[in-house]
């Protein structure tokens, strides 16, 4: 029999998160893509595709690809079930509130973390903090380049929709 | 040289580690186990009371004042060039720039002797090698227009030494690799790849960050041109390191950076170099952990580097069997023990090496996970990531049972089949 080591890792490692990392969700492709990104973290190497599909503004399918640690494949996971049938404001405005909670922050009010808040017990776990941001990093990353490219391509094209 | 050398005597990780006092602490309530000496190694108690002392009786500046203080510290400060140019043998103690570590003394090769290259030149690397003798030579490509070429390793983490052979060519300028691999261990045959280097008319670099640390490297007989290695790796002081090199060929190269110590004759629109190797030396140096770190050489020569590597092979050896026993990690490099230096990497495939690090710190024990800052060979392994054990001369077989017991431990955290079938 092994010895159960330290407790102080069960903050870490939830049931929650525990149970995202073994069963990670929004793994499957994505008919169509409109936003897509591609994130790095260079202190361990690990890397995250975040693609999007895009109604309007509102996000209606995401996928979660590469290879992380159990933090950042939980994180990934929770993303990818939280944040379709959102905006894509909506979605940023949870990226910013769960940076605020991992740097030791309260949540803005109002915000629900659902089950990210989980994931809270990684801020004592300093070096961890990047592992959980990464997918979120990245979606605020995909997002925006939506916005900058996407949105002005969307709107070409609606122009010439409406000269028709 | 093997008919002179005096029969090995083993050394004793137990009386050494008495010798380490970070060593005593405990870490999450257990005794520390530190298993992570290929980043940085614990510093003895010698080399701690030999910082203090420069500081309480010596401390002044160097190479320009006549008072008492002054003088000493002088004498201290190349005292350690001495005893680094006896330590590697190196031909002349004018051939040893003192830097801030090994990544500082590629950097001043490759921007000093690399201004002499241009289009057309080629610097031959390997997939194997650190960031810090990457970078530098992506640096100078990009600035003069050089070839990088870069020697693949074999299936087990060695140099595809055919494909070397093909690789140098009379384009070859520069041959810089790792003479052993900060993640794999490989032990490179660094004086037959000189020897090939030389017969191209191509300078050889090496980088001994991990070698000078754990075997014995003689510079002359390895046939190198320039030798990089750190203090911190070698149970020194951080922020001291150093560049050996054949004299006629640090003549023959520019300073990279200006200023105080580094010059002969300053007018306000010329200025003219130092002798070597202060012309490599600008501003006031690291003093301090100059005058310390003669302290650690005294402890590895007083041990002998052969016992020192006899130790870490054994070490190394016991290890790759306990950890091949497992069952189900992936273990990189060869399997060898003669081959590699005493560290291992190893993946657990269930495992992130982030998550493996975790429940080990849990236990006090300290192991890097990551890409040791060797991206390009993570690529070429297929993985994110790997965990990574290695060794100093006051580890023992307790620690390497340690390590199998909390990779043991992870699996049953993470809710995984860890009988182990040895």
């Amino acid at each position: 029999m092994v010895d159960r080591p330290d407790v102080a890792l069960d903050d870490l490692y939830r049931e929650v998160v525990m149970d995202h990392h073994r069963r990670p969700r929004g793994r499957a492709p994505l008919a169509r893509v409109d936003a897509t990104a591609h994130g790095f973290n260079p202190v361990c190497g690990d890397e995250v595709v975040i693609s999007l599909a895009l109604d309007g503004d509102r996000v209606t399918g995401a996928q979660v690809q590469g290879r992380g640690c159990a933090i950042c494949t939980a994180s990934g996971s929770m993303m990818a079930e939280m944040i379709p049938g959102h905006t894509a404001a909506e979605a940023e405005a949870t990226a910013a509130a769960f940076r605020a909670v991992m740097h030791g922050a309260p949540a803005p009010g109002g915000t629900d973390l659902g089950d990210l808040e989980a994931l809270e017990g990684v801020q004592k776990f300093a070096v961890r903090v990047k592992c959980a941001m990464l997918p979120w990093v990245t979606l605020t990353d995909a997002l925006k380049a939506w916005r900058d490219g996407g949105n002005e391509a969307t709107s070409t094209t609606e122009a010439q929709e409406a000269e028709r | 040289m093997a008919g002179t050398a005096s029969p090995v005597v083993a050394l004793d990780p137990r009386a050494l580690r008495a010798r380490f006092p970070i060593l005593r602490r405990q870490v999450h309530g257990h005794p520390l186990v530190y298993l992570d000496n290929a980043a940085t190694t614990q510093k003895p108690d010698t080399v701690l009371a030999a910082l203090a002392s420069y500081y309480t009786t010596s401390n002044a500046n160097v190479h320009r004042g006549v008072h008492t203080l002054a003088e000493e510290a002088t004498a201290l400060y190349e005292r350690c060039r001495s005893r680094v140019a006896a330590f590697v043998n190196a031909p002349d103690a004018r051939g040893v720039v003192i830097v801030r570590n090994a990544t500082e003394a590629i950097n001043l090769v490759a921007r000093s002797w690399g201004a002499t290259l241009g289009d057309g030149d080629e610097v031959l690397l390997s997939e194997m090698e650190h960031h810090s003798n990457l970078v530098p030579w992506i640096m100078l490509a990009r600035e003069r227009g050089v070839a990088l070429r870069h020697v693949p390793i074999t299936a087990d983490g060695r140099l595809d030494m055919a494909a070397l052979a093909a690789l140098l060519s009379p384009r070859t300028r520069v041959v810089s690799l790792t003479a052993m691999s900060n993640v794999l261990g490989t032990i490179n045959p660094i004086a037959e790849i000189a020897a090939a280097a030389h017969r191209v008319g191509a300078v050889m670099v090496v980088d001994g960050a991990q070698s000078v640390p754990h075997m014995p490297v003689d510079f002359q007989s390895l046939g190198a041109d320039f030798l990089a290695f750190s203090a911190h790796k070698m149970y020194g002081p951080t922020g001291i390191g150093f560049l050996v090199a054949r004299p006629e060929l640090l003549e023959a190269m520019e300073p990279v950076s200006g200023g105080g110590e580094m010059i002969r004759e300053v007018r306000l629109d010329f200025a003219s170099w130092n002798d070597i190797p202060h012309k490599f030396e600008a501003g006031t140096p690291n003093i301090a952990d100059a005058a310390a770190f003669p302290a650690a050489l005294d402890l590895l020569e007083a041990t002998g580097m052969p016992a020192v590597r006899a130790h870490e092979r054994e070490l190394v050896g016991y290890a790759l069997e306990r950890l091949r026993a497992l069952g189900w990690l992936q273990l990189h490099g060869p399997l060898d023990a003669d081959a590699r230096g005493g560290l291992v990497s190893f993946v657990d495939p269930e495992i992130h090496p982030h998550d493996l690090a975790q429940v080990l710190d849990t236990r006090g024990i300290a192991v890097r996970a990551g890409h040791h800052c060797a991206q390009p060979l993570m690529r070429r392994l297929d993985v994110a990531a790997t965990a990574r054990a290695s060794f100093g001369i006051y580890n023992d077989r307790d620690d390497v049972d340690a390590l199998v017991d909390g990779l043991v431990a992870a699996r049953a955290y993470f809710g995984l089949a860890g009988e182990s079938h040895g």
